[in-house]
Formats: C-alpha cells, sequence, structure tokens
C-alpha cells in the first residue's frame, strides 16, 4: 500500500477532514482563519483540538537561525570566447564548478581563500559563502574569478568579471539540510572552553546553548512529516521556497515522547527557492568564533490543519517539547552516545536549567524575535490571499504513531 | 545610589600618583577596578566603576581632570548595530556582566550599554558582527579591548 493510500484510508477516523482544495478555495475567498503556532497553544487548550481543526484552517511556522547546510546554485554568464569552468571563486571564496560550462554551486560555509581558518586560536572567520549570499541578495557586487582547461567548443581558460545577482542567468538557495527537527542543548564539561557550531561552552559546565524555535519551529509542529513533504510551499529567505525532499541526516527513527514529537535531533527538510526574490533580511552570513562561516536562513512553514491530530501536534507547547544535554567538550568530539538528562523548551527559555544536580545558565542561538515575524508575515501573505498551501506530491520517511487517548 | 563605568586615561607623567586613594579619601565615592594596565611612563588605562552621591562622583571626576586624567563614559563607547543584530542570543552567554541579557516572555534580546565593562568578548563572539567598542584608534594609541 502506498505512503497515499494509506493516508487516506486513515481519514476516515477524524470528526473533520479538510483537504488541500478546501483550504485554498478559503484562502482565494479571503475567509482562510490562520494563526501562528505559538497562537495555536492556547487555542487548542480553550477549544479542544476538534473544535479547534473546524475553526483553524492553517497554523504558521518560523524559524531563523543558522543552518549550515545551505547554498546557492549560479549559472554566471558566458565569456567570449566561451568557458568551461573548472574553478570558480566569487569574492576569494571556492564555489564547486564541477557541473556544466558556466554553473557553480556557493557552499555557506566555505571560507575564503586566505582565512587564517583557526591557526590563530580562536579563528574568527569572516567572511565564506554565506556572506557572499547575503551580499548578493542585498544587491551589491562580486567578483567572479574562473579558471579552466581550454577545449574546441569552450575555448577560454580565464574569466575575471564583477556582477551582481541580477547579472546571473539564474541563482537557486538550494539546502540540502535546513530545519532541524529538535537539536541538542550543548554543554562543556572539559576543563578548558571550546568553541563549537553551538557557540562558545565554557569549561565544567558554566552555560548551556540551545538552538530550536521550540513551539514556533516547523517540523515540531508536524511531528510525522504529515503535511510537510515534497512539494509543500514555504517562506524562505524572505521569498516564496519549496520543500523538495526529506533533508541529509533525516532520522525519522529517532525516540520520541507521548506526543509523537522526537526528544532528539530527527527530521530534516531540503529546500530550494528562487534567490532573486529573496531579502538579506533573511538570509545572513554568519561567523562562528572557532567553528567557521555559515549562514543564517529565515524558514516558515504552513501547516494545514486537515483535522483534528494535526490541530494536535500544531497545539504544542515549549511545556511539551524536550531535549537532551549532551557535552560537547568530550562526548560528542569522540561519538560517545551519553546525556546529562532532558529538559523542555520551557526550561530551557527561562533562562536556567538543572544538568547533573547544578544550575546552568541557557543562552538561545535561534531568533525567537525573528521566528515569530516569519510566522507573522506568513500568516499575513495567507490571510491576504497572496500565498496558497502546495499539497505534497509524496512524503517523508516517517515512524508509526498515533495519539493513545 | 549613583553608579556609572568610566574609561581613565593616564597621562605618563601621573602613572606613579596614588590617584584612587585621592579619590576614595576626598570624594567618599565607591570604585570597582574592572581593567587597569598602568605601567611607568606610559599612557595608562583603566576602567573604573564609581558609585556614590551623585555630587561625590562629579566632584571625584572634575579631581581627575585637574590632574589630567580623562574620564569617557564607556557607555557610548560600546554599541550594537540594530540592523545587524537578528536578535539570537548568542552574546547572552558569553557577556561577563549581563550588559547583554534576555527580556523574558517575548525572549528579546537587550543590550545594556550602563552594564558594559567594554570587555570586548561580544565582539568576536556575535555571529553577525553587530556589537562594535569603537575607540578611536588613532589618537588613543591603547587598545582598550586588548588583554591586560
Amino acid at each position: 500500500m502506498s505512503d497515499i493510500e494509506k493516508r487516506k484510508i486513515e481519514k476516515k477516523k477524524f470528526a473533520i477532514n479538510k483537504t488541500y482544495a478546501e483550504i485554498n478555495a478559503r484562502i482565494k475567498a479571503g475567509e482562510a482563519v490562520v494563526v501562528t503556532a505559538e497562537e495555536m497553544v492556547d487555542v487548542v487548550k480553550q477549544e479542544g483540538s476538534v473544535e479547534a481543526a473546524r475553526r483553524i484552517d492553517v497554523v504558521t511556522t518560523g524559524t531563523f537561525s543558522t543552518m549550515c547546510s545551505s547554498g546557492a546554485f549560479f549559472n554566471f554568464g558566458q565569456t567570449t570566447p566561451t568557458i568551461k569552468a573548472q574553478k570558480v571563486w566569487i569574492n576569494k571564496v571556492a564555489a564547486y564548478g564541477g557541473l556544466a560550462a558556466i554553473d557553480c554551486y556557493m557552499g555557506v560555509t566555505e571560507t575564503m581563500e586566505d582565512d587564517p581558518l583557526n591557526q590563530v586560536f580562536p579563528g574568527e572567520f569572516r567572511y565564506g559563502g554565506g556572506h557572499i549570499i547575503e551580499d548578493l541578495v542585498a544587491g551589491k557586487k562580486v567578483y567572479l574569478e574562473a579558471k579552466a582547461y581550454p577545449t574546441d567548443c569552450y575555448a577560454n581558460t580565464k574569466c575575471k568579471k564583477e556582477l551582481t545577482l541580477a547579472d546571473m542567468n539564474y541563482a537557486l538557495l538550494c539546502n540540502p539540510r535546513n530545519g532541524y527537527q529538535n537539536y541538542n542543548c550543548a554543554v562543556n564539561f572539559s576543563d578548558k572552553t571550546v568553541y563549537t557550531y553551538m557557540g562558545s561552552l565554557k569549561p565544567k559546565c558554566r552555560n548551556a546553548n540551545y538552538c530550536s524555535a521550540g513551539a514556533l519551529s516547523p517540523l515540531l509542529n508536524d511531528p510525522l512529516y504529515r503535511t510537510t513533504g515534497i512539494g509543500t510551499r514555504i517562506f524562505l529567505g524572505g521569498g516564496v521556497g519549496y520543500v523538495t525532499f526529506n533533508g541529509s541526516q533525516h532520522n525519522p527513527a529517532a525516540p520520541r515522547g507521548e506526543n509523537g514529537v522526537p526528544t532528539r535531533p530527527a527530521g530534516t527538510m531540503m529546500v530550494q527557492g528562487d534567490l532573486k526574490q529573496m531579502s538579506a533580511e533573511w538570509l545572513r552570513g554568519i561567523s562562528i568564533q572557532g567553528y567557521g562561516c555559515s549562514m543564517a536562513v529565515g524558514l516558515g512553514v504552513p501547516i494545514p490543519i486537515l483535522n483534528e491530530e494535526m490541530a494536535r501536534f500544531t497545539g504544542v507547547s515549549d511545556e511539551e517539547l524536550f531535549t537532551h544535554v549532551v557535552d560537547y567538550g568530550h562526548d560528542y568530539t569522540n561519538c560517545i552516545s551519553r546525556d546529562y538528562g532532558q529538559v523542555s523548551y520551557a526550561q530551557l527559555k527561562s533562562g536556567i536549567i538543572d544538568v547533573a544536580g547544578k544550575k546552568v545558565k541557557t543562552s538561545p542561538l535561534s531568533s525567537i524575535v525573528k521566528a515569530r515575524e516569519i510566522a507573522e508575515i506568513l500568516k499575513g501573505w495567507i490571510k491576504d490571499g497572496k500565498f496558497h498551501l502546495g499539497e505534497p506530491v509524496d512524503y517523508f520517511p516517517t515512524a508509526d504513531f498515533s495519539f493513545k487517548d | 545610589m549613583y553608579t556609572r563605568i568610566y574609561l581613565l586615561r593616564y597621562p605618563k607623567e601621573t602613572a606613579d600618583q596614588p590617584i584612587i586613594y585621592y579619590l576614595v579619601k576626598r570624594y567618599d565615592v565607591q570604585f570597582n577596578i574592572l581593567k587597569a594596565d598602568i605601567r611607568p611612563h606610559q599612557i595608562g588605562i583603566m576602567i573604573l566603576e564609581l558609585k556614590g552621591q551623585k555630587e561625590n562622583v562629579k566632584e571625584a571626576l572634575e579631581y581627575l581632570h585637574s590632574l589630567d586624567v580623562t574620564a569617557e563614559r564607556l557607555a557610548g563607547k560600546v554599541n550594537r548595530d540594530e540592523k545587524k543584530c537578528f536578535q539570537c542570543g548568542a552574546c547572552t552567554g558569553i557577556c561577563p556582566v549581563g550588559a547583554l541579557y534576555i527580556q523574558r516572555p517575548e525572549m528579546e534580546v537587550i543590550f545594556d550599554p550602563e552594564k558594559c565593562t567594554a570587555c570586548g568578548l561580544c565582539v568576536t563572539g556575535c555571529p553577525v558582527r553587530a556589537m562594535e567598542v569603537c575607540f578611536d584608534p588613532a589618537t588613543d594609541g591603547v587598545d582598550v579591548t586588548a588583554p591586560v
């Protein structure tokens, strides 16, 4: 039985059954009822999941944080004579050129050729692939260099030019892994400060960093990927994008709580969209001290409330979302699967958690303020009839789950 | 209680004077030395928190001025570029004095320049480099954020 057939059978057990077409018709008519994932918590609490599903059509989510598995494909235009660019640099940051003649891929963690990296520790990593994408969407001119071996059809061996995003024939943001469904809370039990992708962590567990929008986070509101699939239309970098596949490292088999939500890093999304529509406000070059370059990506996924189960999933609050505390001073680097207990996002957001009997100060790395703003923008787009839901043509690998009560 | 943090610059000639002693004795102000780099025959710097009656602090500053020790408020010297900051909160774990903190329940990242001691840790700790310590290096000759 295919996933789609299974879903059709499952549909019968719900009191409320809405289709994408019905919700899209309501959006078109300007009648859709849209709330953010934060607002949905109270709606479900007060009205119950069946009434909430009857009344609410779409719940919008949002997240804005560093997402290292991101980058962009460019087609930068031919030269005379023609070139089959083999090695490509934009502002001295290497792009991958092993594609057709003038296509390349710029990854956000790529650093400048002459970056001292971690030779003076901790390195600053001031400029990299993510900064180039930000500069391009901000309308800035970049300097492109390419080297090639000559062929009969592509005679040129080098090319140097200045260009802007508008000059590119094609620019596609293509992020193989975004919007991690849950992430570790990082501490450091070693006796020296460590500089990680989870920020700088003081020795002997003196601080804890976490990175999730919690109740606003896309996949924490659709824990079994019931509506987020291949073809889901989303807010991406300030423009419209699409979920195009499950992301790399997508792991639906991660342990889950009674509400179906993973308590460890689990699902991920691959997302794509036309870079030319996007804005530098929602794609930001990132420099993580001692770790490297990256990019913060603004992502918002609308979740159609097809039935009471989706209402229940999206009604989840920070108190009901959990993650684990992991040591990045020793355990993470040495692949030791050990943790220092489970904490809720409500505890993390309170500013203090208990780790091994000790009170530890927490800091977020994911912007809740911006996540909320994205969920609000997406809500506005849908309410204004500017944004319609994309019905997935296929679904991510998932896990078996149904609510017990 | 009136509390302010100042950056003091000692001219070469005053480096051997017990200035802080007189400051306390004559003007009845509490002090907290947050950072000091004073060496013989060199321009020295000190980051000093002064607490006391507003009048006393004012007179203490006048006394410093009479010795050619300049005192600048630190608050205006450290800035956050509000356009760059995207409110992630990474700095709140780095700032040792709570000048960068989270306001709950909004989860907004607040910068309180009055609490800032210009240690400079947030400058490289901020992923989008939104924090700036702007002392004019051409006229200052001393890197205030450099470790002593």
